[in-house]
């Protein structure tokens, strides 16, 4: 591991969450979790971030933001997408105005399904991003995410 | 005037140049670890502001205009020139003169991009400067009334120093003290981080540094380096006649730097100014007064 996955800034995008991935995303960065072990620092500032959290079910208006957000961060750079909104809209996945996972709008590198993920599973999700962002920087071409399938239905009304 | 430098002078500066940053780096990695530990977390290892500059240096470089970028070299040019001019016992107010126009590089930086937060953080260094900067000339002239003026070109070296009768800190008691308030300034700590802000703080975004992605952000951050080393240096020299002290004296201001740091709230610019030119201005006034008495 070199010193460039020890440092990763970290940028929050919330494209119209329910708060609850949002505030379990700050708990990693509490005593408990403290994910500053790692270099991780929560910044506001894309330009100055290497890993892009993206939140919430991403929707028509806020989509046009979130690709000038992934846009601004300087390469090379990853994109985690936290709980199950960012992956296929989640509850919201009917919605009329809901696009129906953040893949449609910039390319994923990492899902963390959950509603919401666990700081664990989200401390877990990170650690496979930094492997990622590594082998961006070597150059290396590392597609992008295998979206999660919705696997639970509701059971159908008789 | 002092007399030319001799070889074994530019040598030693050379060697300050070199190994400033590495000792700066190293005092901002023990300020996010005690942060941390103030914090009741584990914090992030000593050596992760090195990490953060090496990360940045390999990023692909964004560039919005091209003064920009030669104002962020200008910030670090002009730092090492005040380390320069202070390792080789030159004059002690030129060096703070050189340090002022590498603070006002960053200002410029900042303001000749759009972004509203970099050019509000632009106007609030300024702010800054017109808090800090008096008391840094209150001080200039209190060491030259304790050296003399005969020796006064070369006189803030640790050598001349330590070849006085006693310590700095003994005739200029109040003004060590503004002189520390002064530091919380310069190096962006609570509760007068308003132009920007370091670690996980976000004040107006990023402020005056807003603008400076990849690289260029990592030469603002070197210059953060060699700033804490020569700020605490300074420190060290107001017990010049024994080092040893002079960073015992270093390091309890550090610890009391981020016990400051961790325990105020962010005050308005402002208010910053009006304190710094009432309570910290009286206090250098004082010692002047006590010269005389």
């Amino acid at each position: 591991m070199s010193a460039f996955s020890k440092s990763p800034w970290v940028v929050h995008y919330n494209c119209n969450s329910c708060n609850g991935c949002d505030i379990e995303l700050l708990a990693c960065l509490t005593p408990m979790y403290d994910l500053e072990r790692f270099g991780v620092l929560n910044v506001g500032n894309p330009k100055h971030a290497d890993v892009l959290v993206v939140t919430g079910s991403v929707n028509h208006r806020n989509a046009p933001v979130l690709k000038n957000v992934y846009d601004q961060i300087p390469d090379p750079k990853v994109v985690v997408a936290l709980g199950v909104c960012t992956s296929t809209g989640g509850i919201f996945a009917e919605c009329y105005n809901v696009l129906g996972g953040i893949d449609k709008v910039i390319p994923v590198d990492v899902f963390v399904p959950g509603c919401p993920p666990r700081p664990e599973a989200m401390i877990d999700g990170f650690v496979k991003a930094l492997g990622i962002l590594e082998e961006k920087r070597g150059g290396k071409d590392t597609g992008s995410a295998e979206k999660p399938t919705i696997t639970l239905f509701p059971p159908a009304v008789e | 005037m002092s007399s030319s430098p001799t070889f074994l002078q530019y040598f030693l500066t050379l060697v300050v140049v070199l190994v400033a940053p590495l000792i700066g780096g190293i005092l901002n990695g023990f300020d996010r670890k005690i942060t941390s530990r103030l914090q009741s977390r584990i914090g992030p290892p000593l050596l992760q502001p090195f990490y953060d500059v090496f990360k940045l240096l390999q990023k692909k470089p964004m560039v919005l205009n091209r003064i920009q970028i030669m104002y962020a070299y200008l910030h670090l040019a002009f730092m090492i020139l005040t380390i320069v001019i202070l390792a080789l016992g030159q004059d002690l107010l030129m060096a703070l003169f050189i340090h002022a126009f590498s603070t006002i590089a960053l200002v410029i930086g900042g303001m000749s991009v759009r972004s509203p937060y970099s050019r509000i953080g632009g106007q609030r260094q300024i702010m800054q400067m017109l808090a800090y900067e008096p008391v840094l000339v209150f001080l200039v002239i209190g060491i030259y009334r304790v050296v003399g003026m005969q020796s006064g070109t070369g006189s803030f070296l640790a050598s001349q120093a330590m070849s006085l009768g006693q310590p700095l800190l003994i005739p200029l008691p109040l003004m060590f003290v503004s002189f520390f308030i002064a530091i919380l300034i310069k190096l962006h700590k609570s509760p007068f981080d308003v132009s920007t802000s370091h670690h996980m703080h976000q004040e107006l975004v990023k402020g005056v540094t807003l603008e400076y992605s990849g690289p260029f952000l990592a030469l603002i951050e070197i210059t953060h380096f060699y700033e804490t080393f020569l700020l605490f240096a300074l420190i060290a020299c107001f017990w010049g006649t024994n080092l040893l002290v002079g960073a015992v004296l270093a390091a309890v201001c550090f610890f009391g730097m981020l016990v400051v740091d961790n325990a105020c709230a962010r005050l308005t610019p402002v208010w910053m100014v009006r304190f710094m030119w009432t309570v910290p201005m009286a206090m250098c006034l004082c010692n002047m007064v006590w010269f005389y008495l």
